[in-house]
């Protein structure tokens, strides 16, 4: 494998008598598009939120690029400034956007970078312009979000989430609140991160992109993280009968006209 | 009639400063307590108990006292405990504090009704928390609270009005003097009123411009 940029050793989450992420390890290299899948309440969205420690795991650990993630060298549970600082290297992309509603499209790209990593204003707008133009977006520039169209709002998320220049990106299911139309427009920015070598974690109901542009998929059900593998063995020759059942399950999906 | 209103118009000067007085104090008071309801707001959604109940404690005790109580403790009751403030500051004080704990309410009850992703979006891209509440939370706050928060300050004008029983030489303290001087009470008192009326018009006039604001984001 490439340079290891993230490895998610053994985490566990439980919520209340919940489990809702059991002992789930894997490991992501430089340029790797990572996709997650699994059924509805499987955890999916709980393991992406514990890697950049918006929930704290129960157990295991997490690394970016060899250094730990919310637990200091001392072994304590790490403040808000070193965590603020490993979260600038992690770029997270929402459902439902997430944009900053009072800002325009173009500040939104502009303030974390600016209020957070404190880089120079206008070299970070040139940056800003040039993934808007990356997007496809630059005539929005001046535009408030709510008058985007959901597409619109999901490139600006990642535009938004580019602009830190991240080690990292996390999706979590970034077409499945667009209308089926919107979904394309979308894909297409993301086929092209891939291409270029960023690295992801995607969390996703996207079959044929996960396919297609995924370097690995990992499969989770119940919390476990069951299989792990090439897109091709994954979708064409499933190792346990959990996959097999969630695959036919799209395949059922897929064939009745649904996506 | 009309010669009462003459005799009100040759105490113009009086009643002049007596409206410039409500004004500055108004102008002040929503200015100061907006702020202090800004840094109280975090503080009522604090997750640490102690924090947020001391804070519950405040703004719920002072929405529970009458306004002309609470001025009568700053101005009459502190100096028995040897603090004493002369009249003009402690209206202003009683005005701020009074109605810091109403702002804070209100921009609580904004809080709790916005969308939880734009703020958790904050955190994952590092904002710290002053940095976060300052930034990603308060402002859409300021923009959908705007209407009820201009209601509130059309409060502190009114409110501004009891400041004459610790002898504040505002509107009502000036149009209570004509009347007594002249014994034209129907004529000094609804002139007071079209001045209030007035105050109230400017404020008025700055929530529509927030909410002009507010709806080119919606
Ligand atoms: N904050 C929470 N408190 C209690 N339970 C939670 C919490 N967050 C998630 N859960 C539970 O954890 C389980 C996994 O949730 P999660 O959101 O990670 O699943 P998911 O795989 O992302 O599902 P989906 O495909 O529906 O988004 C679910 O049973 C959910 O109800
Ligand atoms: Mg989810």
């Amino acid at each position: 494998m490439a340079q290891l940029v993230l490895d998610v050793a053994g985490i566990s989450k439980r919520y209340g008598d919940v489990e809702v992420l059991r002992d789930v390890s894997f490991q992501v290299g430089k340029g790797e598009t990572v996709c997650v899948l699994g059924p509805s309440g499987s955890g999916k969205s709980t393991l992406l939120r514990c890697i950049n420690w918006l929930e704290r795991p129960d157990a295991g650990q997490i690394y970016l690029n060899g250094a730990q993630v919310g637990i200091t060298g001392g072994g304590l549970v790490m403040g808000d400034r070193d965590l603020s600082r490993i979260r600038t290297r992690i770029g997270m992309v929402f459902q439902h956007f997430a944009l900053w509603p009072h800002l325009t499209v173009l500040q939104n790209l502009m303030e974390a970078p600016v209020q957070v990593q404190k880089r120079d204003k206008a070299e970070v707008r040139d940056e800003a312009l040039a993934l808007l133009a990356k997007v496809g977006l630059s005539e929005k520039r001046d535009s408030f979000p709510a008058k985007l169209s959901g597409g619109q709002k999901q490139r600006v998320g990642i535009a938004r989430a580019l602009a830190m220049r991240p080690d990292l990106l996390l999706f979590d299911e970034p077409t499945s609140a667009l209308d089926p139309e919107l979904v394309g427009e979308v894909l297409v920015v993301m086929r092209d991160l891939a291409r270029d070598g960023m690295t992801m974690v995607i969390v996703t109901h996207e079959m044929g992109f996960a396919r297609e542009a995924a370097t690995r998929v990992l499969f989770l059900d119940h919390g476990r993280a069951v299989e792990t593998g090439s897109p091709e063995r994954f979708f064409s020759n499933p190792e346990t009968e959990r996959a097999r059942q969630f695959l036919q399950r799209y395949a059922g999906d897929a064939a009745g006209g649904r996506r | 009639m009309i010669h009462d209103f003459g005799i009100v118009w040759s105490e113009r000067a009086l009643l002049l400063s007596g409206f410039a007085n409500t004004a500055i104090l108004s102008a002040l008071s929503a200015v100061v307590a907006l702020l202090l309801g800004c840094i109280l707001t975090p503080a009522l959604m604090s997750k640490h108990q102690a924090v947020s109940g001391a804070a519950r404690v405040f703004v719920d005790g002072m929405r529970c006292v009458p306004f002309l109580l609470l001025a009568y403790i700053v101005y009459y009751g502190l100096p028995s405990l040897g603090i004493r403030f002369d009249n003009w500051t402690s209206g202003l004080a009683a005005l701020i504090i009074y109605n810091a704990a109403y702002m804070a309410e209100i921009l609580r009850g904004a809080w709790v009704v916005q969308p939880r992703e734009p703020i958790e979006a904050g955190v994952a891209f590092g904002f710290s928390e002053i940095k976060l509440f300052r930034r990603i939370i308060l402002p859409p706050l300021l923009l959908s609270a705007g209407p009820v928060l201009g209601n509130q300050m059309i409060q502190i004008v009114k409110d501004s009005a009891f400041l004459t029983i610790i002898a504040i030489p505002e509107l009502t303290h000036a149009a209570s003097s004509i009347q007594s001087r002249h014994y034209v009470p129907f004529a000094a008192f609804i002139t007071a009123v079209f001045l209030y009326w007035g105050l109230c018009l400017v404020i008025e006039a700055g929530v529509s411009s927030v909410g002009r604001v507010a709806e080119a984001r919606r």
